[in-house]
Formats: C-alpha cells, structure tokens, sequence
C-alpha cells in the first residue's frame, strides 16, 4: 500500500487499518505459496480450464480406433457403424456438454508431433488425461516406441498429464491371447521408462473394445481422474450405501453412460453392466411414453407441478426374493443414481431411501453449481 | 393328466425354404437368443418340434422343418398326412433377398397344395423376412409386389384371401415382434374376454394404457389405450416394448447369473412428471403393464387395485373346463373390489365397480 493512499483514508477506517496492523502478529499465517496438491490425482490439475473443463486427448497410431472411441463414447454413435468413418485428417476437438463440459481432442494418427512447427503448448498445454490407444489385433512395437518417446518428452514438459493407455480392440481375441498381450504391452513400456529414469510414471493401463462395456468403464476411470470434487463424491455415495443397505451405487452420466463417482466397495463389470442396460430401458421407455402432450389440440395440459416429481425415479423389485433390486434416481438433467440395493434391503422403507437420495441430490447441487437449468 | 386334457393344442408349422430364417426366428421369439446369436445356429435337420405353453392352457406345437430340398421332398411325399393334418396355422417364410424367387414361389404352391388337402380352414401368415437388407425406399414396394405375388398362389391353390396374412419382417428390429404378436393373437382362445375385463380395468384405474404381455416370450397378447393416449406418436411402442423387456430380462439374467428364461422381476416403476408406468404380474403366465398420469395417489391406487384384479383374471389362464362361466359372469361382472385413497389417506373398500 502505498502512503500516499493511506491520506485519502477516512479517520475510522484508518484506525480499522491500525487495528488491522497491530493484530498482525496474531493473525494466522498465510497457506504456502507451494500449494499441496490436495486432489485424488496427487497433482495438481493442469491449465487455465483445470477443474471445470476436463480435457482429454486421444492419440495413437493411425487406424487404432481414436475415431471410433470418441464417436461410440460421446456422440452415441452403435459401434457396427464405426466402419464408416473416414481417417482423421487434422486434429478434431470436440465439447461434450454434460454436467461438466467436456472436451475431446483427437490428434491424427500420421502426423509427427515433436516436429518444431507444431504448437506444442496449444495442443498439451492444457490437458488433463492422454489416451494412448494401441491396436492390440495389429503389429504394436512401433506404437509402443512412440508412446515411449510422447511418454518421456511429456514427462519433461508437462509432468501433471496422466497417461492412460488403451489396449483396444481386445474383443477379437481369445482370453489368453488377450492377456498375454497385455502383460507384454505393460513390461515393454515399463522397462523402457525404467531405462530412461522414470521409475514411477503417471502410467494406467486398460483393455478396451467398443464393442462391450469396456470402453465405457476405462473412460469412466480416466474421468474420475480428472474431478477434483471426486473424494466428495465417494464419501456421499458411502454414506447413502451404509445408511440405506445399498449394495452397490454409480453416479452416471445419462448421455454418455460412463460413471462419474461410485461408492468404495469393489467394482464389478457386471454391476456396471447391468446398471448401464437399465438406463436404456428407462430411456427409451420415457421417450415412448413421454411424448409432449401440450401440442394436443384441445388436450389441457396437465398442471405439472402438482403432483408429479420433476426428475425420473425408478425401481425394479425381484420377485424371487421380494426385495428391491434396482434403483434409478435423477439428480439434474444429466446425472443420475443408480444403487443395487441389498439383500435385506427393507422394501418397506422406501420413505428412507427417498430421504437419503433426497440430501444426497442436495449435496451435488451443492458441489457442482449449476447453470444449466 | 387332468391338466393336459384341459390344455389346448394348437399346431403351428413353420416352413420356407433353407436358409430363409425360420430357425432364426424361433430362437429369438421362445428360446430368448438376441439378434446377433443367430449365426451360431446350423441347418435344421427334418423337423424340430417345440412345444411351447403360452397364457397357460394354450399349448403350441411348433414344427420348424428344415427347408433343405430333401426334406420338403419328404413332408410333401411319406409323411404328407403325418405333417399337414390339423393344422391351425402356417406361418411361411420368404427371404427376400433370394436368387430364386420362381422357385420359391413354386416350393409354397406345393405346399400349401398339401395343407389344403389335409387342414383346407387352417391360416396361413406370410412372412417376408429379411427385409434389413432391402433398401429404405424400395421397402413397401417391394413388399406389395411379393404380397401380390403370393397371394395369387394361394387364391390358385383355394384358400380365401382373408385367411391369409402378410408381415414384412427382420430379426434386427421390432417388426419380428409385431408379425409374431399377430400370430399368437389368432391363437389365443379368449383374446376377446380378455380385452373386455382389461377394458373394465383400466376405467376403474383411469389408465392412460394397459399392455398384456406374455411373460416368457415378451410377446404383447393385447392392449388396451384410452383417449388420452391415443395420439402417441409411436404406433410402433408395443414392438418397441416387447424387445426393451427382453433385453432387460437378458441383462437381469446376465447379472444374476440364472437363465433367462427364469428370470422375471416381481415389479418395474418408473416415475417421471410426464407419466407414471409400472409392470406387474397378472397371472402365472402374463405380466400386465399400466400407463398412468403423473399422479401419485392415483399410482399407488392402481398398484393396488391391480394386485385385487389379479385373481379375477387367474380363471382366464385356463378356460376350458369354465369357460363357459366365465363368458356367463362377463355380462355381471365379478365383483371388483376398488380401494381408493380417500383425501385423509385412509384407505377404504367400496363394493362393485359398478357402483363407482
């Protein structure tokens, strides 16, 4: 503060200036100018859009299957048509609107990147994740030589960049093939970053097709990386599955069916399957049922407020053992819960499972502040 | 022993020539495959008989003949009598995308040449399948002129134009459903009082829609849809439905680990502003779908009220040995018990629905 400023001061506040001054000592010291990365990801996240705007890039040799990820993942594409796709000539960036704007970039497989007339800063400068897609059906050593080197030079350059490796295509093979390939891919890149010096890179590994779930769920864990309001999450999902007997809880995204939190007990692939299943039926049963009735001519239309609940909830109960069994809740436009419910889950007590999704949904309007309705 | 006395018969033959689909068909409609399993099935040697009970006492015999030139040879020579003979419905396919369309032609004449002499009053519906692999645009004209074609055949050969039925079909969408619903609603005994007790039902619960459907099969035997639901857009949502049940029944089986064909929820909700929907079951063999206005207390009346419902509608599974009772009582009407939820939330009985 320059002296100068203080004349202009009005006597009251300057004393508040004095007091301020003289409490100084008392005060608290100020956090560390080195701020702790205090995210699930240990670093913290990187660029101008860290936390609001997760931004993955998807990159591999060409004809690996980026295209088709993106399309079948984000653009609701059915994977027999990914056949159709023309290469990818120039980097596509693509946004995703959701309950948190995503955005896509897909490099061309052809192009050489290190190559100086290349912007480097605006094309990694602002990325969260890296999605290295190896076709596993092809020759790979020459992919894995140049994840290896993006590797290294990344590591460099842009350290807090997760490294997330998709061993594609995996549907066509037979299991151990399938394994065996895998573990191979795993020890080459780890034994040439280990030459190179690093002993721990941000490096996760996954099998994926599109034909199956498993792309949904290697994304859903790539995403789930890059929200910082991830451990937030967890330990609401907790608290409702030990409060209300659940099983099993996805937060989901609607459009894109991947997962954006789940509760900390073990994740299946078949709990995630069935899951993603059911919010087709419900989907496609509201769309048939749904349809808008206020252009009916002489139809009143129904006073919506009332009585209906505004977002869909949803139940499947067994029969065999007379419990709940699923359970579908909307939290906003693009989230939703779905719990497995357990075995002595009390079908009775719906009241409370209503309660508990019901500050449940409170505390996510709370976490992610919306501007979308 | 009693049981199967009771227990109607119908016999239903499926035929076309090799390769038309016809294996492929069964498989999805009663033996829960989904689409893309088909390709594992082989040539069907002779005949695969299947019996396969539906709405309970109905009992069909489902003869699926291989239709390897061999074997038409054999049914239409020595086993002539053996095959055609009461027959109640022959469902012939006709792959579209045959070389040989004459010689199709030709195989059905000699076919149904055979079944007139034997079951001259039985029903004949005409499937022309894999119809995915005919262009978009050309798809009804293509149909109508198969449809011509055929039905001069079977004018030639003595049957009555409205005992024969067309359907355009594939296994890769929900017409499949519709030409099978077709075919199950023509054989299903007492689709008429049923339809007229589902009716009553849904005036008593202020249904938007009611869908019977058939439990293991998916198969909707019939619906009922008011005013209100009339202008849905989607003329098509009963095929629609059939096959988002059974691929939700494969990803609950999956999931459990049991067989498909075991699996079977006791309740599905679903709760939106727009509309309110549940499926429940209605006897051993159907589950009854109700479509409601996005209204909470009317919701829970109409679950409850259709659990009443339930035995009322337990006679219809086996008709033979009462039917004549039931069709009497029809006029009446059992007495339908009905509990509203009055305004203070108590629930209270009142007598006959029609008293209401």
């Amino acid at each position: 503060m320059a002296s100068g400023k203080l004349d202009g001061f009005t006597p009251a506040s300057q004393l508040t200036l004095m007091r301020y001054l003289q409490g100084l000592h008392e005060a608290e010291p100020p956090s560390s100018p080195n701020l702790q990365a205090r995210y699930h990801t240990g670093r913290l996240p990187n660029g101008r859009h860290a936390g609001s705007k997760p931004r993955l890039m998807l990159m591999g040799q060409k004809r690996s299957g980026k295209s088709s990820i993106s399309s079948v993942v984000f653009h609701k594409m059915p994977p027999s048509e990914t056949l159709y796709l023309e290469t990818t000539t120039a980097i596509q960036s693509r946004s995703l609107h959701s309950f948190m704007d995503f955005q896509v970039a897909e490099l061309p497989g052809h192009l050489d990147y290190f190559n100086p007339e290349f912007d480097q800063a605006s094309i990694f400068g602002d990325i969260g994740a890296l999605i290295w897609v190896i076709d596993a059906q092809d020759e790979y050593l020459d992919a894995i030589n140049q994840l290896n080197s993006t590797i290294i030079y990344l590591s460099t350059t842009y350290p807090a960049i997760n490294i997330e490796i998709f061993v594609h295509k995996v549907d066509g093979l037979s299991e151990d093939y399938k394994n065996d390939t895998f573990r191979d891919i795993i020890q080459r890149v780890q034994d040439e970053l280990s030459d190179a010096g690093y002993e721990n890179p941000p490096v996760s590994f996954y099998q994926t097709s599109i034909y199956n779930h498993t792309i949904f769920e290697a994304i859903s864990k790539v995403i789930q990386k890059l929200i910082p309001q991830l451990p937030a999450l967890e330990s609401l999902l907790n608290s409702l599955c030990s409060s209300c007997r659940i099983e099993k809880a996805f937060l989901f995204d609607i459009p894109s069916k991947i997962y954006v939190a789940t509760d900390t007990s073990p994740t299946d692939t078949s709990s995630y399957e069935v899951c993603s299943d059911y919010i087709d039926v419900i989907v496609d049963l509201e769309e048939i049922y749904g349809w808008d009735r206020s252009v009916e001519n002489g139809y009143p239309m129904e006073e919506r407020d009332e009585t209906g609940n505004g977002d869909s909830e949803s139940l499947v109960t067994m029969e065999k053992k007379g419990h709940n069994y699923l359970y579908l809740k909307e939290i906003n436009r693009y989230l939703a819960l779905i719990c497995l419910m357990g075995e002595d889950s009390p079908a009775e007590k719906k009241v409370l499972i209503d309660y508990n999704v019901g500050v449940f949904q409170e505390a996510i309007e709370k976490i992610f502040p919306r501007n979308d309705r | 022993m009693e049981r199967s006395k009771r227990q109607k018969q119908r016999k239903v033959l499926l035929m076309g020539r090799s390769g038309a689909g016809k294996s492929s068909m069964r498989s999805i409609i009663f033996s829960n495959y989904v689409a893309k399993d088909v390709r594992r099935l082989g040539a069907t040697v002779d005949v695969e008989h299947s019996n396969i009970r539906f709405m309970g006492n109905l009992m069909l015999n489902l003869w699926d003949c291989g239709g390897q030139d061999s074997f038409v040879e054999s049914y239409l020579s020595n086993q002539r009598s053996h095959v055609f003979t009461s027959v109640a419905v022959m469902i012939f396919v006709f792959d579209i995308s045959s070389r040989e369309a004459a010689a199709d032609l030709l195989s059905f004449a000699s076919t149904i040449r055979a079944l007139y002499e034997f079951s001259p009053g039985s029903k004949i519906f005409v499937l022309i399948h894999k119809m995915d692999l005919v262009p978009a645009d050309q798809k009804a004209r293509v149909f109508q002129q198969k449809a011509i074609d055929v039905r001069t055949t079977c004018e030639d050969e003595g049957f009555q134009s409205q005992q024969v039925d067309f359907w355009a079909t594939s296994i890769w969408d929900q017409s499949l459903y519709k030409a099978w619903t077709q075919v199950i609603y023509f054989l299903v005994p007492n689709a008429s009082a049923i339809e007229d007790m589902l009716r009553r039902l849904a005036d008593l619960l202020d249904a938007r829609e009611l869908i019977l459907y058939e439990r293991t099969t998916c198969l909707v035997v019939t619906h009922i849809t008011r005013d209100a639901e009339q202008r849905n857009p989607y003329n098509d949502r009963f095929e629609r439905i059939s096959s988002i049940l059974k691929t939700h029944k494969h990803s609950m089986a999956k999931h459990t680990g049991t067989m498909a064909s075991e699996v079977s929820f006791a309740e599905l909700q679903i709760k939106t502003g727009d509309f309110m929907f549940f499926i429940t079951r209605l006897t051993e063999n159907t589950n009854l779908a109700v479509v409601m206005p996005s209204d909470e207390a009317s919701f829970n009346a109409a679950r409850v009220n259709v659990q009443l419902a339930r035995r009322e509608f337990s006679h219809l599974d086996i008709v033979e040995k009462r039917g004549k009772d039931v069709q009497r009582q029809g006029k009446d009407g059992p007495a339908l018990e009905e509990v509203r939820m009055a305004d203070d939330g108590e629930a209270s009985s009142s007598g006959r629905a029609s008293d209401r």
